[in-house]
């Protein structure tokens, strides 16, 4: 499973993060969602869509392997292991990992598929 | 903690810097609950009587609902609210956007700001941190290019609104512009902004919002979403957005056209959604939460010179395109462009060029008195005028006063054709063939708006349908029957005014409802999960009734004279037959103008001179505002 994007699709209206902030931390507090729309105004005129892919770029800067992959390919944070250095969400190619600032650890997509579920466009799939 | 509310007005006072945090009153949020609502209640206890609109103690509101930020289609709107600088009356414009959800989530519910800063200046709020900053770098810059100069210096993710130079030189219908594109267009509040220092307000929140049953109201919101979709207007409405209406518009004739000489213009299938779709179309733009975004974000070229743009959105269409008789839709989306970035509401200033170019027809006003020669049709003249317009040079200084004001001040007959309600001037629904309609531009409450109620589903088609059914259906079959005028009419635009600025109110955006047919009865709902508080669609409904008699009763203490003839057409409207087109000679004369506004005011429980009456007011909940309006002796 993965997130496909669709970003002709995407009119920036991030229901996605709003879902993805109340799915995850059942709060209705976008600035956690590990997702981002990134408006391109006033050109070209377009929006981008950055969602995890799960490259795992943050598994492998990890100075403590507390990010591992799990068996249905997700990286995963192990909230015991990390220390809350940060590096995985300076290094987030997409600058999709967050940091929630009462936790120690960060957060990271998780695939659960909620911004999928809510996008009235369609532009983002869980494929 | 009152759930669904941030909880927080914020109060700025420009004048000595001074910065309050005050708890949202639990008594306002039940009684007004939050937006419009807000507005009108502010304005009539926070400003007082007779004071100028460009004053420093007008005070400007921006003030969120509780629905505004939350899971639930299209929750992203803000109202903004004034003394207005164009009618010297009521004044509040909505926007939507995201800047709303972004207040909320900073922790304000409302912004308000009182006085004038010292220095030219922007305001500055990142959750706690607020601050007045220096704003001289973004003096003169256009609207859309001072939000991307902001965006750049804070961050990409700040929500931005701006005023273009229009709100800074004083033109009386001045917007604020907001996310490349979104406009609170109407009642110069842009001027408001301009008139207190304020070039610009920047805001980042961080923050969530308290939930009275989350579980409830995030499976409620799912349900919503999943309903706006099953609509037939999801797929059939949105493509096109407000655009779509250009083609019906005309095979009804309510498409004001040669400064409303008449309702159709022979060229509309050149502006109208699907040229859009065709020749300027990039990409759908959506307001938070919107599952059908309206707008329609683009690129347009003409021989005069080229920019992208948001829009055109139908009411531009309809005042450059018709109005000033722009014949191609990438001409209009300039004009619209060129409005944006100077910070001009579209409507107005569509409205005021056609009457410009109409006087200079007339030899009202001589080529060296408007500075050239301007035609309908032209785009060159247009721009010409919307430039003059912004920075008050030449003519430009008349015009900047609005229609009414403008024809005033020239007289010879011009005033017969300033298409304007109270000073405020008319949008893009041509209504001699519509009485209802007619009567709900006359009775709006910040002038000629369709914001406030629109009935011309039952004018031409005698239902409540939605206007993307009223599409599909395509033009009327029949002409309605000339002058037939009744009292229902009164009725279908008193549930008008109560049901669409009841949006206002919540902070979440009308068109589900009025374009897609998606039941007000679903936001009742939202309402009870997401604040605790219970109440039906019809309780909702009759607090926005209390808001319209709060805001007529603040236009009787604020504008001199204030009564009846505040609700007449312009003299073209109820004299002048259409000209061409399918209602040709269609004409709603002043006594049938007469016999909707006494069917109104009785409805409404108004005297005869349209002034809500004593008894009225206090079986509307409204007691303390006759005690505060007995002294001034305007009640009977």
């Amino acid at each position: 499973m993965e997130l496909e994007t669709v970003e002709e699709k995407c009119s920036g209206c991030t229901t996605c993060r709003l879902a993805c902030a109340i799915e995850n931390f059942r709060e209705v507090k976008p600035s956690l969602a590990v997702l981002r729309i990134e408006g391109r105004f006033p050109a070209p005129g377009d929006y981008r869509i950055h969602v995890c892919d799960q490259c795992g770029a943050c598994a492998d800067v990890c100075p403590v392997a507390a990010i591992q992959k799990s068996e249905s390919g997700v990286f995963l944070i192990d909230e015991d292991e990390c220390t809350g250095c940060m590096v995985c969400v300076t290094e987030c190619p997409y600058g999709v990992i967050v940091d929630r600032g009462n936790t120690l650890a960060p957060i990271k997509c998780t695939l659960c598929g909620a911004c999928a579920a809510a996008c009235p466009r369609d532009a983002i799939l869980l494929k | 903690m009152i759930h669904g509310y941030a909880g927080t007005i914020l109060r700025v006072h420009l004048s000595d810097g001074r910065i309050d945090k005050e708890p949202l009153s639990e008594q306002l949020a039940e009684t007004y609950i939050g937006g419009r609502g807000f507005v009108a209640r502010m304005l009539f206890d926070e400003i007082e009587p007779d004071i100028d609109p460009c004053g420093e103690k007008n005070i400007f509101i921006a003030a969120t609902g509780p629905l505004t930020g939350h899971f639930l289609p299209a929750s992203g709107k803000t109202h903004f609210g004034s003394k207005s600088p164009a009618t010297g009356g009521y004044a509040d414009s909505n926007m939507g956007g995201h800047f709303g959800p972004a207040l909320k989530y900073a922790g304000y519910d409302a912004l308000v700001l009182t006085g004038k800063a010292k220095e030219f200046s922007y305001l500055f709020i990142e959750d706690d941190t607020v601050e007045i900053r220096p704003a001289e770098k973004y003096r003169t810059k256009g609207a859309l290019t001072a939000e991307r100069m902001l965006k750049d210096d804070l961050g990409d993710d700040f929500q931005v609104l701006t005023i273009g130079p229009a709100g800074e030189n004083g033109v009386r219908f001045a917007c604020i512009s907001h996310d490349f594109g979104r406009q609170a267009g109407r009642t110069g509040i842009g001027l408001v902004l301009g008139a207190k220092n304020i070039k610009a307000i920047a805001v980042r929140g961080s923050g969530g919002l308290s939930v009275f049953d989350l579980d409830g109201a995030y499976a409620k919101g799912k349900d919503a979403f999943a309903k706006v979709r099953a609509k037939p207007g999801f797929k059939g409405w949105t493509p096109e957005g407000t655009a779509g209406l250009t083609n019906w518009a005309n095979e009804v004739g309510v498409f004001p056209t040669r400064n409303f000489q008449t309702s159709y213009a022979e060229h509309y299938e050149q502006i109208n959604g699907k040229a859009i779709l065709d020749r300027l179309k990039i990409t759908d733009k959506g307001c938070s939460c919107c599952p059908t975004p309206c707008g329609k974000y683009g690129f347009a070229k003409t021989p005069l010179g080229q920019a992208h743009v948001e829009g055109p959105e139908f009411e531009t269409i309809a005042l450059f395109g018709g109005n000033c008789v722009l014949e191609t839709i990438e001409e209009v989306a300039y004009a619209n462009y060129v409005c944006d970035e100077l910070g001009l509401d579209t409507i107005s200033a569509g409205v005021t060029a056609a009457w410009v170019i109409e006087c200079f027809e007339k030899r009202i006003l001589t080529e060296s008195q408007i500075g050239r020669a301007v035609s309908f049709g032209d785009l060159e003249s247009i721009v010409f005028l919307l430039e003059k317009m912004a920075f008050r040079e030449g003519v430009g200084d008349l015009l900047a006063e609005g229609v009414k004001a403008a024809s005033e001040t020239i007289g010879k007959g011009s005033e017969h054709f300033a298409i304007q309600v109270k000073g405020l001037e008319w949008t893009g629904y041509e209504c001699r063939n519509a009485p209802s309609m007619m009567l709900a531009y006359l009775t709006s409450d910040i002038g000629a708006h369709h914001g406030r109620a629109w009935v011309l589903g039952h004018d031409l088609a005698g239902s409540w349908s939605s206007v993307h059914d009223l599409i599909v259906a395509g033009g009327a079959k029949e002409k309605p029957p000339k002058g037939l005028v009744t009292e229902k009419s009164a009725d279908y635009v008193i549930h008008s005014q109560h049901e669409r600025p009841i949006f206002d109110v919540l902070g979440t955006c009308r068109l589900q409802l009025m374009e897609l047919g998606f039941e007000g009865e679903h936001y009742a709902e939202l309402y009870s999960l997401i604040t605790g508080k219970k109440k039906t669609w019809a309780e909702l409904l009759s607090v926005s009734e209390k808001i319209w008699h709060l805001t007529r009763v603040f236009n009787a203490r604020e504008i001199k004279d204030f009564g009846r003839s505040s609700d007449y057409p312009p003299r073209r409207l109820c004299e002048d037959p259409i000209t061409t087109g399918p209602n040709e000679g269609y004409l709603i004369p002043m006594e049938d103008i007469e016999f909707l506004l006494d069917a109104y005011y009785l409805a409404r429980g108004w005297d005869k001179n349209g002034i809500p009456t004593e008894a009225t007011l206090v079986e509307k909940g409204l007691q303390d505002v006759v005690e505060s309006m007995k002294p001034l002796g305007l009640l009977s």
